[in-house]
C-alpha cells in the first residue's frame, strides 16, 4: 500500500481506482439509460435543446417490454443457458481430466501433447466455422442446440484443459502420494484430495468457459438460423436490427438483461475465483 | 514390527545412475538414518522402499516378502514428507482418519484410534482444526499422528523436521526418539543433517553419490570413518585434514609436512609402513587437539599460529595455521588466547586418522 501523506493515498490510490471502476461500469449504465429512454428522447439530435446523452427525464420500461412480448427473448435465453451450462459442462469435465494426466501422469509425448493441445486453441474460430460447418451438416444436427454444445468444447477443452493443467501443477505431488501410502489408489486420490484441493482452479476454469460459450457470436450465427434456436447474442443481433433500422431501446434492454446471468455468477463464486486466479495451495 | 532387506538396490533416471547398489538390512524395531549430501541418492532409496519410485534393478522385501512390484497402499508404511503433505481441505482429525477410513475401518474404531495417536502427540485440541491454522510445530506433529494412527510395520521419514526453525527442530528430535521408544516400530529416517543422524539413529548409514559408504552405530562411524567422506561429513566442526608424507627414521614411522611432524602410533604403525615414502591423508578431529603442556611428548605436538577464536562458552573454536594447513582446535573455554598468538597444540595419538591420499580409504 502506498505510505505518507493522504493526499498522496488520494492521487496515486483511490483516484486512479476511481477512473477505473468508471471506465468499466460506464458500459453498463449506458446500456440502463438507453433501456429506460423513451423514443422521443432517444432519437433527438445533439442539437436539441434538451439533449441529454446520460440521463432521462421519463424513464419508461417500453423497450424491455418490447423485447419480452415481441421477440423469443425468453426463448433466446433458455437456449443460451442450456447450450452454455452443458458445454461448460462437458468442456470442464474433459479439461480437469486431460489436464490432471498431462500435469501428473509421466509418460511420453506428455509435454508435446500439452503444446499440441494449446495450439489447437489457437486456430481461430473464423476459420474453423467453415470445416466445422460442413461436419455439422453431415451429422445433421444442424439448428439445434446440439450444433453449438458439441462444437464449444472445440475451444472451451484446450482452454479449460491448459487452465487446469496449470492448476495442478500448484498442488504439492506429496499430498497425493501420501493419499497412495494412506491406501488410496490413484483414483481415489484425485476424487478425494487433489480434486477438492483444486476446486477454486475447476471453478474459475468453469465460469471462463461459461462466460466464453454465453458470449460465443460467429459459431452460433452460422449453426442456426431459425428465431427459436438462436442465442442471445445472436437474437438479439439479428432480430432487433432490421435493415438498416437499429432498436437500439431493446437492444439495450437484451443486452443488459443478457450480462445478468454472467454477472450474477461470477459475484457467486468470486471468492474461489480470486483463489483460483492467484493459484496457490498452502499445505 | 518389520525387518526390511534392500539387495544390489538400482535406480536410473534415464542416464543417471542414482542409486548403485545398495545393500542394507534394517532389523525389526530399529530406527536405520540414511543421511549424506543433496543428492546422494538417499531420498530415492526411501521413496522406493514407500513403492513411490519404480525400482530399476535389485529387491527389496519387507518381512521377507518382495515388495518390489507392491503399489505404496499395500505395503503397510507411513510415511512422513518434509513439507507434512497435510490435506489443506480436511480437519486435523479427517486428516488423521484418512488413511484408516481407506482402509475400510469402522467409525468407532477410527474414532478410537486418532484420539488415542492425537492424545500420544499431544494434539488432541486441535482436531477440529484445518492444517493452515496451525504453526510448523503443530502440523509437523499431525503429520506424525497420521502415521501413527494407522501402526504400520515400517515408519518412513523423509527428512521431516528441516522445515522447522532450529530450537523447536532440537525439541522434535528428541520427541521423536521418544516415540520411538514408545511405538518400537522399525523407521528409516532420511536427512541431510548429520546431527540428526547420530542422535536419532541406531544405526547410520552414510551414503555419496549413490553408494553407500559406511553403515554403523553413530559412534563407531565418529570413532572409526571408513574412509574420508564418512570422516569429514560425520562431526562438528569437521575433521581436520592435513597431506602428510610417511617417513620412516630407525625403527619410528613419522608424519610429515612442512611445520608439522608427528610420530606415527604404535597401533598404526604395521598399516602405515607399506605407505612409507608416500603421501596420505592424516586426519585429526577439533577435540583430539588441544594446548600442549610441558609434560606432553613432543613427538605428539605442533606449532600453530592463532587466526579466528570463535568462544562458544562451553568451548572455544580456534582456527590455527600449521605450516601450509588450517585446523579447527576444539579447547578449554579457560583457554587464555588471542588472535597471532602462537600456540603449541598437541594431539591424542590414539585419534589420529590416517586415509589412502588415492582411494580416501582409511588405513
Amino acid at each position: 500500500m502506498i505510505e505518507g501523506a493522504k493526499w498522496k493515498k488520494w492521487v496515486w490510490f483511490y483516484l486512479p481506482m476511481g477512473l477505473f471502476i468508471l471506465g468499466l461500469l460506464f458500459p453498463f449504465y449506458w446500456m440502463l439509460v438507453i433501456t429506460l429512454k423513451p423514443d422521443g428522447e432517444l432519437y433527438r439530435p445533439w442539437n436539441h435543446p434538451l439533449y441529454s446523452p446520460f440521463w432521462t427525464s421519463a424513464p419508461t420500461l417500453d423497450h424491455v417490454k418490447n423485447l419480452l412480448q415481441e421477440t423469443l427473448f425468453g426463448t433466446w435465453m433458455w437456449n443460451t443457458m442450456l447450450i452454455a451450462l452443458v458445454a461448460t459442462l462437458i468442456s470442464l469435465f474433459c479439461g480437469v481430466i486431460a489436464g490432471y494426466a498431462l500435469a501428473r501422469l509421466r509418460f511420453r509425448w506428455a509435454g508435446l501433447l500439452g503444446t499440441a493441445i494449446f495450439v489447437t486453441y489457437l486456430v481461430p474460430q473464423t476459420l474453423l466455422f467453415i470445416p466445422l460447418a460442413e461436419i455439422i451438416r453431415d451429422y445433421r444436427i444442424g439448428d439445434t442446440p446440439w450444433a453449438l454444445i458439441l462444437t464449444y468444447p472445440t475451444f472451451l477443452i484446450p482452454f479449460c484443459t491448459w487452465l487446469m493443467m496449470g492448476y495442478f501443477k500448484t498442488i504439492p505431488k506429496e499430498l497425493e502420494e501420501c493419499a497412495r501410502i494412506d491406501g488410496a489408489t490413484r483414483w481415489q486420490a484425485m476424487v478425494y484430495i487433489i480434486l477438492p484441493i483444486a476446486l477454486p482452479g475447476i471453478l474459475s476454469a468453469g465460469i471462463f468457459a461459461f462466460t466464453l460459450s454465453w458470449n460465443e457470436f460467429i459459431y452460433a450465427l452460422v449453426f442456426l438460423s431459425s428465431p427459436e434456436q438462436k442465442t442471445v447474442p445472436v437474437g438479439v443481433t439479428s432480430e432487433l436490427i432490421r435493415g438498416d433500422v437499429f432498436y437500439w431501446g431493446s437492444l439495450m434492454a437484451g443486452a443488459l438483461i443478457g450480462s445478468i446471468p454472467v454477472a450474477f455468477v461470477y459475484s457467486f463464486f468470486v471468492e474461489h475465483y480470486v483463489a483460483g486466479m492467484t493459484g496457490s495451495v498452502k499445505g | 514390527m518389520a525387518t526390511v532387506l534392500l539387495s544390489n538396490l538400482n535406480k536410473k533416471f534415464d542416464e543417471t545412475h542414482v542409486v548403485k547398489d545398495v545393500n542394507l538390512e534394517i532389523r525389526d524395531r530399529e530406527f536405520v538414518v540414511l543421511v549424506g549430501p543433496s543428492g546422494c541418492g538417499k531420498t530415492t532409496t526411501l521413496r522406493m522402499i514407500a513403492g513411490l519410485e519404480d525400482i530399476t534393478s535389485g529387491e527389496i522385501r519387507i518381512d521377507e516378502k518382495v515388495v518390489n512390484d507392491l503399489p505404496p497402499m499395500d505395503r503397510d508404511i507411513a510415511m512422513v514428507f518434509q513439507n507434512y503433505a497435510l490435506y489443506p481441505h480436511m480437519s486435523v482429525y479427517d486428516n488423521m482418519a484418512f488413511g484408516l477410513k481407506m482402509r475400510k475401518f469402522e467409525k468407532s474404531e477410527i474414532e478410537k484410534r486418532v484420539r488415542r495417536s492425537a492424545e500420544i502427540l499431544g494434539i488432541q485440541a486441535l482436531l477440529e482444526r484445518r492444517p493452515r491454522q496451525l504453526s510448523g510445530g503443530q502440523r509437523q506433529r499431525v503429520a506424525l499422528g497420521r502415521a501413527i494412527v494407522r501402526d504400520p510395520r515400517v515408519f518412513l521419514f523423509d527428512e521431516p523436521l528441516s522445515n522447522l526453525d532450529a530450537k523447536l527442530r532440537v525439541q522434535m528430535r528428541v520427541e521423536l526418539k521418544r516415540l520411538h521408544h514408545r511405538l518400537e516400530t522399525t523407521a528409516i529416517y532420511v536427512t541431510h543433517d548429520q546431527v540428526e543422524a547420530m542422535t536419532l539413529g541406531d544405526r547410520v548409514v552414510v551414503m555419496k553419490d549413490g553408494l553407500v559408504q559406511q553403515v554403523g552405530e553413530p559412534l563407531e562411524l565418529y570413532g572409526r570413518p571408513a574412509n574420508r567422506f564418512v570422516a569429514s561429513f560425520i562431526g562438528s566442526p569437521a575433521m581436520n585434514f592435513a597431506e602428510v608424507t610417511v617417513n620412516s627414521s630407525s625403527e619410528a614411522l613419522w608424519a610429515e609436512a612442512p611445520g608439522l611432524r608427528i610420530k606415527v602410533p604404535e597401533s598404526k604403525r604395521e598399516s602405515l609402513r607399506r605407505h612409507t615414502g608416500q603421501r596420505v591423508t592424516l586426519g585429526i578431529r577439533p577435540e583430539a587437539l588441544r594446548p600442549a603442556n610441558g609434560a606432553d611428548p613432543s613427538d605428539y605436538a605442533f606449532d600453530s599460529t592463532v587466526e579466528v577464536v570463535e568462544p562458544l562458552g562451553n568451548e572455544i573454536l580456534l582456527d590455527v595455521r600449521a605450516g601450509t594447513h588450517l585446523m579447527v582446535a576444539r579447547v578449554d573455554p579457560a583457554t587464555r588466547v588471542k588472535v597471532r598468538d602462537a600456540v603449541r597444540l598437541a594431539v591424542d595419538p590414539e585419534r589420529l586418522h590416517f586415509f589412502d591420499s588415492k582411494s580416501e580409504v582409511a588405513i
